[in-house]
């Protein structure tokens, strides 16, 4: 640690940024939140607008609802990318499982249709990680591909069960819509979820595997890791919470259609970016993965509330991952 | 010398591929003539374009993934144009785009050192949104002439739309590859280290090769203007096709080897395989899954077959 009284304080910045993603992330977060109070008075704290309560327990509660799809997409981003990976099937992996499990369930029940749902997403998972970790395609180039192919054979499926009918479970529009004390339902899967993805991360040898493969690969093979074997456990594991996250939100939506949670996919990779996780693997954290979903769902409300067009969010999205990117390039100096 | 002729063999085998694969649709549709052969060139003409982009920069060592979402941004520029200007200016406008924001994306690749992958990703979601912020909506119109003139053929035996395609990818291609500035491209795709300290601009050298990527998107987006009449801001299938393409075309993830002949015949040998496919009468939508696991396949063959290139 002496090295650090040596380093230029830009060097230093970049260490504690790196260090703790979360402390500049919470505080831009009420920036953000500051920002839009500023735009639309009364929206956070409803007694400027002439009604009741200091904060407006709904908004909060709207923010976090919508904001956990994505953190659990965002989450097979954090994962991947310590392996310095990317899941871009995750959006229609999502997609695939809300699809398969509202088709299925007027059919054959909730529980066969949610289990069926969830195996979508392991074989697409393990497909990706087959080619990644066994073939060693670009993690990129794999999960688009597979992407492609499960979209295929969704719109092969849908024509097999065009007449059969859609049904939401009930216990998934409870997840999705249900509210206790004004907060959403959703944080009853979300909450054990996160619990589990930090254990995984912090305390087991499989997270230590995925921080040591993306630091440095052949140092880890040199050491002993069978990497496709992380590799392909890692992968089925993105898939199944990405399938997962696209149950949630099938709940949340009650809608089935063939792009349901596509257009979470750009969000969730620009959450796991802003939370500090870098794209080029070894260093990352869930607990800013979750800062940057919800930065990006107040983002998304200033931006609805300017009246934006969707280009121009799209847009957005790509320059603040780019930036993010560059910035972390330009401050610790690494690739 | 041993690798030329290793290069020409795999161009000549996929010709020869190409020619089992006419036989075979012949075989399957004895009244297959002229106009499929038109239609499956006229099909190929935005997934050509597309992969002579992608070909060039994988060979300079890098890969676009924008090209798809460029190919949009140029798209709806040319329909919006020439709803309001005659043909010619609306072309010669709509390639300097596409070769400004081509330069755009090998300028940041090379000022940010954040790595093309990622940068050509985070720029696929801005180009999709400048289209986007272009036309809202499928729109616009194409000039007249332009839409005849990939249709039919003016050479016998040729189809128009395979003329375009080998005109202007040699125009553009031909010229370069005798050029200083096409050495460089090479030297730096094999080795940048090498090339850099042999006096080759590395940095120059690959915004140049991102800028010609860029241009081809700008004929790749004109011909889909064309093919369609109107403009799309929403981005085709190309990226995937493009990518598998180059690399059944002979040209290594990797960068430094292989031409734009080969993978324009992968291109025709793709288009083929969807038209024996849907001759058969396989249903569209599972042809799209064989599709892209022929994609998928294609890819995972190269990458094996690199990684066993380099591990010699």
């Amino acid at each position: 640690m002496n090295m650090a009284t040596t380093d230029s304080s830009m060097v230093r910045f970049g260490r504690f940024l790196r260090d703790n993603p979360v402390i500049p992330l919470l505080a831009f977060l009420v920036l953000m939140i500051a920002v839009l109070e500023v735009i639309r008075p009364g929206i956070v704290t409803p007694f400027r607008a002439g009604r009741d309560g200091l904060i407006s327990t709904f908004w909060v509660g709207n923010l976090i609802k919508f904001a956990i799809p994505l953190a659990m997409l965002a989450a097979c981003q954090v994962l991947t990318m310590l392996t310095a990976g990317i899941d871009l099937s995750a959006g229609i992996v999502a997609t695939v499982a809300a699809f398969v499990c509202a088709t299925l369930s007027s059919i054959w029940g909730p529980v066969p249709a949610v289990l069926i749902a969830m195996s979508m997403g392991l074989v697409v998972g393990v497909v990706n990680g087959i080619g990644v970790g066994v073939v060693r395609v670009h993690p990129l180039i794999m999960t688009l591909g597979t992407g492609l192919i499960a979209t295929g054979c969704m719109q092969v499926y849908q024509r097999l069960v065009i007449n059969a009918g859609s049904e939401i479970p009930a216990v998934l529009s409870w997840l999705g819509t249900g509210r206790t004390f004004s907060m959403p339902n959703g944080l009853f899967l979300f909450v054990p979820f996160a619990l589990f993805v930090f254990w995984l991360m912090r305390f087991t040898g499989f997270g230590r595997l995925l921080f040591a493969l993306g630091s440095n690969e052949n140092a880890a093979k040199l050491s002993g890791v069978r990497a496709w074997q992380v590799y392909v456990a890692l992968y089925a594991l993105s898939g199944l919470i990405a399938a997962l996250a696209g149950l949630l939100y099938l709940g949340m939506i009650r809608q089935t259609s063939l792009s349901l949670a596509s257009p979470l996919l750009l969000p969730s990779v620009a959450a796991a970016v802003i939370g500090g996780t870098s794209i080029f693997g070894g260093r990352g954290s869930f607990a800013g993965a979750i800062v940057g979903a919800l930065i990006i769902r107040v983002l998304d409300t200033m931006l609805t509330l300017m009246q934006m067009p969707e280009g121009a969010r799209t847009m957005l999205f790509g320059l603040i991952i780019l930036t993010v990117t560059a910035i972390y390039v330009r401050i610790t100096g690494s690739r | 010398m041993s690798d030329i002729i290793k290069k020409n063999a795999w161009v000549a085998g996929l010709v020869a591929l190409l020619f089992v694969l006419l036989v075979l649709t012949k075989a399957i549709q004895p009244s297959f003539g002229m106009s499929g052969l038109e239609s499956v060139a006229r099909a190929a003409l935005p997934f050509a374009f597309a992969t002579a982009g992608m070909a060039v920069v994988v060979i300079v060592g890098g890969i676009d993934l924008s090209v798809a979402s460029m190919m949009a941004v140029c798209a709806v520029t040319a329909a919006v144009l020439m709803e309001r200007m005659a043909g010619v200016p609306a072309i010669l406008i709509v390639l300097g785009l596409g070769f400004v924001m081509g330069l755009i994306n090998g300028g940041l690749i090379v000022l940010t050192r954040v790595p093309d992958i990622v940068v050509t990703l985070a720029m696929l979601f801005v180009w999709e949104g400048v289209a986007l912020l272009i036309l809202e909506s499928p729109g616009g119109a194409t000039t007249e002439w332009l839409k005849q003139s990939i249709r039919g053929s003016v050479i016998p035996f040729v189809p128009n739309a395979l003329a375009i395609i080998a005109l202007c990818v040699a125009v553009v291609w031909i010229p370069l590859r005798r050029s200083k500035l096409g050495i460089s491209i090479y030297a730096t795709g094999s080795d940048e280290l090498a090339a850099f300290r042999s006096g080759v601009a590395v940095g120059r050298t690959k915004i140049v090769a991102y800028g010609v990527c860029g241009m081809f998107c700008a004929f790749g987006g004109l011909s889909l203007a064309s093919l369609t009449g109107i403009g799309e801001p929403v981005p085709g299938p190309y990226l995937m096709a493009s990518v598998a393409a180059v690399v059944l075309g002979g040209v290594v993830l990797g960068g430094g080897r292989g031409g734009l002949l080969g993978p324009i015949i992968a291109v025709l040998i793709l288009r083929i395989v969807r038209t024996i496919l849907t001759l058969l009468a396989v249903d569209p939508n599972v042809t799209t899954i064989i599709e892209g696991t022929i994609m998928v396949g294609v890819v995972m063959l190269g990458t094996a077959a690199t990684l066993r290139g380099a591990r010699k």
